[in-house]
């Protein structure tokens, strides 16, 4: 065991700022210590590196009692890497880092040995300031002194390293690269990192377990997935805090949901309007949006949702750029439209309202058949080149809508799309049975994300049937106005 | 080349004054006096007797003086963290003076320490005064400011003059005297002097030299320090405890002579850079040479009369410590 804090208490006066807090790291572990300003994090960070006399409990390092350690022995086991480092003018790169070995020689006039320079020499390459050994510190950048005082820290070969919000001053790229670095020291060489973290999210991301303090209490212990919950979090933090998964690696990332003030927003506030080759749909709000569209697929927020008309010919291989380069022509930031492609008559397209007790769902289609598919057979047909989608739907919601119920209004919404093409006798072309839908069929569901919230969406919910018949209607119609333009040709 | 220098500025030294001797004149009666060497016959008698009597103690007093002032106020600097920390602007120097004027002008001796009163007076009022100086700033402000310490310093250091003006004057000895030893004179000693000061510079200086790792340590602040494993209050206490006694042993034989220590490491960093353990011997070095100096000024600017060399150093060190002043200050400000 590399680190052992067991039942240790502190106070300011009369201020209790850590109450028993146990815990312990075992060698080679990444360990974050997280909370708000105030929860005794620096505190107890302060009490490992002795910088404040521990009155109650217990701490040792290696199996060794602090108080039995004196301040060169502690320091061959432990570094520190500071919040904040006083820049002292004039020293160099090499002085500073020099100063790591400060515990490791002996005698009043110790001479430089080769050992001390090679610690220097790794310390310096392992940041990445080799070439920097002669400057002065104080012609390095914030987030170049701050990887001096990291070599000096590494200097002096600890096999346990303290940071105390190491990437506070730093830009993003910055912190990545250090904590980068970090997590590579503790995987090579077995160093154990025990660190503070004011952001929940780089503690989720770089610690293999977390303790979570409140008000000097532990309030969570263990790893960042199993203890990092919205409902520890927002209760440590006393703030609405969402949690969502890391696009990248399997660990939960976390935001604030700011209390600021809110417009009353209504379906109602949506307005359609024609370009000459495009339906657009704009909302005054943002609307979160999961869709399938060509732009903006995934979630989102969006203000835009343009359905734009392109030639039977249309060429696809560039689809998705050529789309950009529309919107952008056409004065839409791609940041909050939704873009989508359809080769029916834009001006056929569907918009059907329904107000239900506590919400409204708006649904807009457009709809052309000329590539439906049977979803369940399509493995029988030979490959082709996808051509533009032929259905395409926005789905309107005035009401705040859980994940689940997202995922839930897609289903819905698909279901009732299948049963509309089925009742119209759509067939699939190739297989000669009912179509499902058409091979690049684009659905976009979107909620203001105030007023009443819908932890659901599907047929058992109100909201889910209206979202069922609503996606039905507007089908039927939008097949119906197809086939009436078809047949005027 | 600061031993070299330092050679000089005591040749310079025992040169110069009302009677001049040249360079070589001087090496041969060191060398007959030290080494037994034939005297050679084109050398005046009397000029032994006023090198090794009268200019050579002169100097030496001068150096070890310089030297000890110098030490003390790089030591002040790197333990603060304050450029314009130094024995006299501390107070410290004021505090010792309390303490040599007590012993010198009330005539005490304790019977154990023998002429050694003097200046073990002088170093333990130089150790409370900067105990008090430190104790007061830190009631005054938690994070003890660069601009706190020296208010301070000169506080306590303006009512330890005046107290000793008050003393002086209850004593009804000549003011005029008393002031030329408050503004510091290192004139008509003798060797005794330099042989009060000796133990405590030699003690005082070791310690300090030993500690240049450490003082290098507490430039990157207290927390460093104790990161890289300094034991930093038993290295903070042997610190402070070296320069107040190198202060206090300085100010006994001397009187206060103000600024060595704030100009002299400040000349010595502007050319070789902060690192404490090659910054603390060259200003021992250069500050024996700086005073010995000054002393030759002192002595040369109204001849035949002698200028107390405290106002030469303060004509060197008072602009300089107005300019260091204003830079900290222009650097606080934006």
């Amino acid at each position: 065991m590399m680190l052992e804090v067991r039942a240790v208490s502190h106070r300011y006066g009369p201020k209790q700022v850590l109450d028993r807090v146990t815990f312990s790291v075992e060698k080679g572990e990444l360990f974050g210590i997280v909370g708000p300003n105030g929860s005794g994090k620096t505190t107890l960070l302060k009490l490992i590196c002795k910088e404040l006399p521990l009155a109650s409990g217990e701490i040792k390092i290696h199996g060794q009692p602090l108080l039995t350690l004196s301040a060169k022995q502690w320091a061959r086991f432990a570094a520190v890497l500071p919040q904040t480092a006083e820049a002292a003018a004039g020293y160099t790169v090499r002085e500073t880092v020099a100063l790591g070995r400060y515990a490791h020689q002996r005698g009043l006039f110790p001479t430089w040995t080769k050992e001390d320079e090679a610690a220097v020499q790794e310390a310096l390459r392992a940041v990445g300031l080799a070439d920097k050994i002669d400057e002065p510190l104080e012609r390095l950048s914030g987030g170049e002194r701050q990887r001096a005082y990291l070599a000096r820290a590494l200097a002096q070969k600890p096999q346990l390293l303290l940071l105390d919000e190491p990437t506070n001053h730093m830009d993003v790229s910055g912190q990545v690269r250090l904590l980068d670095r970090l997590a590579e020291a503790a995987r090579s060489r077995g160093l154990t990192v025990v660190a503070v973290f004011h952001d929940m999210n780089v503690a989720s991301l770089y610690c293999d377990r977390v303790l979570v303090l409140k008000e000097g209490k532990t309030a969570a212990l263990g790893t960042p997935t199993d203890v990092m919950t919205p409902a520890l979090l927002e209760e440590v933090f006393a703030a609405p805090i969402v949690r969502l998964a890391h696009p990248a690696t399997a660990k939960p990332m976390f935001s604030f949901v700011p209390k600021g003030k809110q417009e009353e927003s209504s379906a109602g506030e949506l307005r359609l309007f024609f370009l000459d080759d495009a339906a657009v749909l704009a909302s005054r709000q943002p609307l979160r949006v999961l869709s399938s569209a060509l732009i903006g697929a995934g979630f989102q927020w969006a203000t835009h949702f343009v359905n734009r008309q392109v030639g039977l010919d249309y060429d696809c291989g560039d689809a998705e750029g050529d789309m950009r380069r529309y919107l952008e022509q056409h004065g839409f930031s791609l940041e909050r439209t939704i873009g989508m492609m359809t080769a029916v008559d834009v001006r056929d397209a569907v918009w059907l309202q329904k107000e239900g007790e506590a919400f409204s769902v708006a649904v807009m289609a457009t709809a052309g058949v000329g590539n439906a598919v049977d979803a369940a057979r399509a493995w029988q047909h030979k490959p082709l080149a996808a051509r533009p989608g032929t259905i395409n739907m926005v789905i309107v919601i005035d009401g705040v809508l859980t994940e689940a119920a997202f995922v839930q209004a897609m289903m819905t919404a698909t279901e009732a799309k299948v049963k509309a093409l089925a009742d119209c006798s759509v067939c699939d072309p190739e297989t000669g049975t009912l179509a499902t839908g058409t091979s690049t069929d684009s659905l976009a569901v979107a909620a203001t994300q105030t007023g009443p919230t819908f932890a659901y969406a599907g047929t058992a919910t109100e909201l889910g049937r209206t979202i069922g018949r609503l996606v039905y209607e507007a089908t039927i119609e939008a097949l119906d106005r197809y086939k009436r333009r078809r047949g005027r040709r | 080349m600061a031993v070299t220098a330092a050679m000089l500025s005591l040749l310079v030294g025992i040169s110069t004054g009302s009677l001049s001797i040249p360079f070589s004149s001087i090496v041969h009666i060191l060398a007959s006096e030290w080494f037994g060497m034939p005297l050679s016959s084109d050398i005046p008698a009397d000029w032994v007797p006023i090198v090794m009597a009268i200019r050579l103690p002169r100097v030496v007093l001068a150096f070890l003086v310089g030297a000890s002032l110098a030490l003390a106020g790089a030591a002040f600097q790197g333990l603060l963290k304050n450029a314009l920390a130094d024995p006299y602007t501390l107070g410290v120097s004021s505090g010792a003076a309390v303490g040599a004027v007590l012993v010198i002008f009330l005539g005490w001796q304790w019977p154990l320490f023998g002429t050694f009163t003097l200046p073990i007076v002088s170093i333990l009022c130089g150790m409370a005064t900067l105990a008090a100086v430190l104790a007061f700033t830190r009631m005054v402000e938690r994070q003890m400011s660069v601009e706190t310490i020296i208010l301070a310093g000169i506080i306590f250091g303006a009512f330890f003059s005046a107290f000793i003006s008050l003393m002086i004057a209850l004593t009804g000895e000549e003011l005029r005297q008393i002031i030329s030893w408050l503004m510091g004179s290192v004139a008509m000693r003798g060797w005794k002097y330099s042989g009060l000061l000796l133990p405590f510079f030699l003690a005082g200086a070791a310690v300090l030299l030993a500690n240049g790792r450490e003082l290098n340590a507490f430039a990157f602040g207290e927390a460093a320090a104790l990161h890289v494993g300094v034991d930093v209050t038993r290295r903070k206490v042997i610190i402070l405890t070296a320069a107040a006694l190198l202060t206090g042993a300085a100010v006994s034989v001397s009187g206060t002579i103000g600024f060595v220590g704030l100009v002299v490491p400040h000349m010595v960093r502007l050319v070789c850079g902060p690192n404490y353990r090659v910054l603390l011997p060259l200003s021992l070095l250069y500050g024996g040479a700086f005073l010995v100096l000054a002393d030759v000024a002192a002595r040369m600017i109204i001849e035949p009369r002698e200028l107390p060399i405290g106002v030469i150093t303060a004509l060197i060190g008072a602009p300089l410590f107005a300019v260091l002043f204003f830079r900290k200050m222009k650097r606080k400000m934006g």
